[in-house]
């Protein structure tokens, strides 16, 4: 930390907590960017503010559960700054999202095309000086491959299952992919402009629902940045209580989407069984908090529901009957030659890319990157919990697919873990405010990776800018690596195995 | 393999009762159906979903319905994946404006008689994304909707109870009272 703090030699502008934020000049900007690409420190985060841009860096260099947060940020009075892209590719599209945004201009950016604004939404630039824009659409330059015999399928926005939606733009020859590219921003809400001038209470129940398959980890990262910016201290049993959800939700996510991963692969048994175990656990949730996904469950300075005597009886029977029922179709999935023939050596992600990337969660672990938040910059209750983060390095669908399996086990071993030591006491404290502008940030670990949450709260306690960084922003750009070469018709299977969130990029 | 499913033989099966079917707003779809709807449907529904630009919670819940517990198939109602076969479109999410065109054209390529069914309170009017410049609105706002579903999400049971309502008035064409 000392030395990335260094680095940044610039003057700390507001309250900003828990880790430090620097205002620094655009030289320092770009030797940062220079870092990133030598591979010194992680992008955690790109994004913009009111004539201004910041920078999240992750250090990761004192070693496992040593992991350090800092903030830089440039001042942009020109509305321009250097590119980061340029020199570190895996800031492109957030460059390209601060210009649609904010209008800000990275220079010397290699990809000027617009990204989340599909000329749609009747203003350019709504979060910085709006302008007026037709609203009729804009057409879009996808890139090229030249050569014999190659040609082009595209797919999307509306997809033939139940999914999300987004456009993805093949270049083939014969089956084999040779290029994909991504066109996302379909689901942009204008979530970051919804949260600017609202209550905290609002700006919760929004970031609860940026991706509803996440809505416990985004609750706790909007709720720990909130308490960070505040300087509140939560009860500990609150801390134990989000604990427990977010175990829940790790393990409905990851039961379900095993399965899910099998059925693309043409083996519906698991899918059925894997099905099965996910409303068990769902049930179980809504028995316990009143919700199945446990939505608003999570609220700034604590939880809103506690646990009784029954629910805790009642998520111990049900950590007994996935113990039972987990392990045959473990078995199954190890077993079955059918299976293994499409998930070993498909959608292969090079370990070089998963780390140049900062690739979060199983993407990351399965590709030889043993990131884990709850590990690396461990927030209570971890920091007092056993557990594994188990890492594979094959960086196939395979491995993917075995590390949420270890996950799930982890998950339990948590959830006994919680249940045993839960403290007693209150579930939540009084949220005050100010008396002065204060920010906060914090870093928490979702099913899918590490979800970042940057705020800014005014005197009064109203949100002034909220920005929330999916781990799909992280893992999207690197699907269009890991299927080059594969053949068409396994895409849907390596899409699955990446699982990324679309809601949850597009904002 | 043979462990598992042999097990699936002998256990008894998970599924749950049908829902009770009354639902007091499904009445006013009724109105909208007529006799040669029913002639042509029978007691079966293809469903197409559309993602509007929902956060997904929506879907989650909608995948639940395929699960053992709900059982949706054997109510006759299948999902389908093209608009071309679907008699009905399942539409989640406050419309975002990047979607809206999308959305249109589905419709457009869904045949006729069909019915729009709009899941969950972001579909309804925008729920708690309304008034943002990329929100256009509610389902209604861009295509005609026929039955709303709420909540956030709706649980599976009450998709279920929702659409069972559904295909049993499209199949007896009864009228609201
Ligand atoms: S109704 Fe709720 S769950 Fe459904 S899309 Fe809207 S916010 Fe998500």
């Amino acid at each position: 930390m000392q030395s990335m703090i260094k680095a940044m030699a610039g003057t700390p502008p507001h309250a900003h907590h828990p880790w430090p934020r620097r205002i620094v000049d655009a030289d320092t900007w770009s030797a940062l960017a220079a870092q990133l690409a030598e591979g010194r420190w992680t992008l955690a985060g790109l994004w913009g503010d009111a004539g201004a841009v910041h920078m999240a860096l992750l250090d990761m260099s004192r070693g496992e559960s040593q992991g350090e947060l800092a903030v830089a940020s440039l001042p942009c009075p020109t509305g321009q700054f250097p590119s980061v892209a340029r020199r570190h590719p895996p800031a492109h599209r957030l460059e390209r999202t601060i210009a649609d945004l904010f209008g800000l201009e990275p220079v010397g950016a290699p990809d000027d095309r617009p990204w989340l604004d599909h000329g749609r939404w009747r203003v350019g630039h709504p979060l910085g000086i709006t302008t007026e824009t037709s609203g009729e659409g804009a057409p879009y330059a996808f890139l090229t491959a030249e050569g014999e015999g190659l040609h082009r399928i595209g797919v999307g926005p509306v997809h033939a299952g139940i999914i999300e939606p987004g456009h993805f733009r093949f270049t083939a020859n014969g089956e084999t992919v040779v290029r994909l590219e991504e066109r996302l921003g379909y689901t942009h809400k204008g979530v970051e402009s919804l949260m600017a001038g609202a209550s905290l209470e609002r700006a919760a129940r929004l970031a609860g629902r940026i991706s509803g398959d996440s809505t416990v980890a985004y609750s706790i990262a909007f709720a720990r940045a909130a308490e960070a910016a505040l300087g509140i201290e939560i009860p500990a049993r609150a801390h134990w209580l989000r604990a427990l959800m977010a175990e829940l939700e790790r393990i409905a996510n990851h039961v379900g989407d095993i399965g899910a991963a099998c059925n693309d692969a043409a083996f519906a048994l698991m899918h059925a069984h894997t099905a099965v175990l996910r409303e068990r656990v769902l049930r179980q949730s809504s028995a316990c908090f009143g919700h199945r996904l446990m939505m608003d469950k999570v609220v700034p300075g604590g939880v809103a529901i506690d646990l009784d005597r029954a629910g805790a009886e009642g998520i111990r029977s049900l950590m007994a009957t996935i113990r039972q029922a987990f392990p045959p179709l473990i078995e199954l999935f190890d077993n079955t030659a059918s299976l293994q023939d499409r998930t070993v050596g498909a959608g292969i992600l090079s370990h070089a890319l998963a780390h140049q990337y900062g690739c979060g969660g199983y993407v990351g672990r399965a590709s030889g990157r043993a990131f884990d938040t709850r590990r690396d910059l461990a927030y209570p209750p971890y920091d007092s919990l056993r557990f594994d983060v188990p890492l594979f390095q094959e960086g196939d669908v395979n491995a993917r697919l075995w590390v949420r399996i270890r996950e799930v086990e982890q998950s339990l071993g948590l959830i006994d873990q919680l249940l045993e030591g839960m403290p007693s006491g209150d579930i939540s404290v009084a949220i005050g405010h100010g008396p002065e502008t204060r920010e906060g940030i914090a870093l928490v670990e979702g099913f899918r990776g590490d979800i970042l949450c940057w705020l800014r709260l005014d005197p009064t306690g109203i949100v002034e800018r909220c920005h929330l960084r999916d781990p799909s922003w992280f893992q999207w750009p690197v699907l269009e690596a890991a299927i080059e070469g594969n053949i068409v018709a396994d895409f849907p299977l390596c899409n699955k195995s990446f699982n990324c969130s679309y809601s949850g990029h597009d904002l | 393999m043979r462990k598992l499913l042999f097990e699936s033989l002998t256990r008894a099966p998970l599924t749950e009762a049908p829902p009770d079917m009354e639902l007091a707003d499904i009445a006013a779809l009724a109105t909208t159906l007529g006799d040669v709807a029913r002639r042509r449907l029978g007691r079966s529904l293809s469903i197409r979903e559309i993602d509007a630009g929902s956060c997904n919670g929506c879907e989650l819940e909608i995948h639940a319905l395929a699960n053992a517990f709900y059982d949706l198939e054997r109510f006759g109602l299948r999902f389908v994946a093209s608009p071309r076969h679907a008699d009905v479109l399942l539409v989640t999410g406050p419309v975002t404006r990047n979607m809206r065109e999308a959305l249109e054209r589905t419709y457009n390529a869904t045949p006729s008689p069909k019915w729009v069914v709009s899941v969950g309170d972001c579909a309804a009017d925008g729920g708690c994304f309304a008034g943002s410049y990329a929100v256009v609105g509610g389902v209604s706002a861009v295509v005609p909707v026929d039955l709303h579903i709420a909540g956030c999400p709706p649980s599976p049971e009450t998709l279920l109870k929702a659409l069972v309502a559904l295909i049993g008035h499209v199949s007896q064409g009864a009228r609201a009272p």
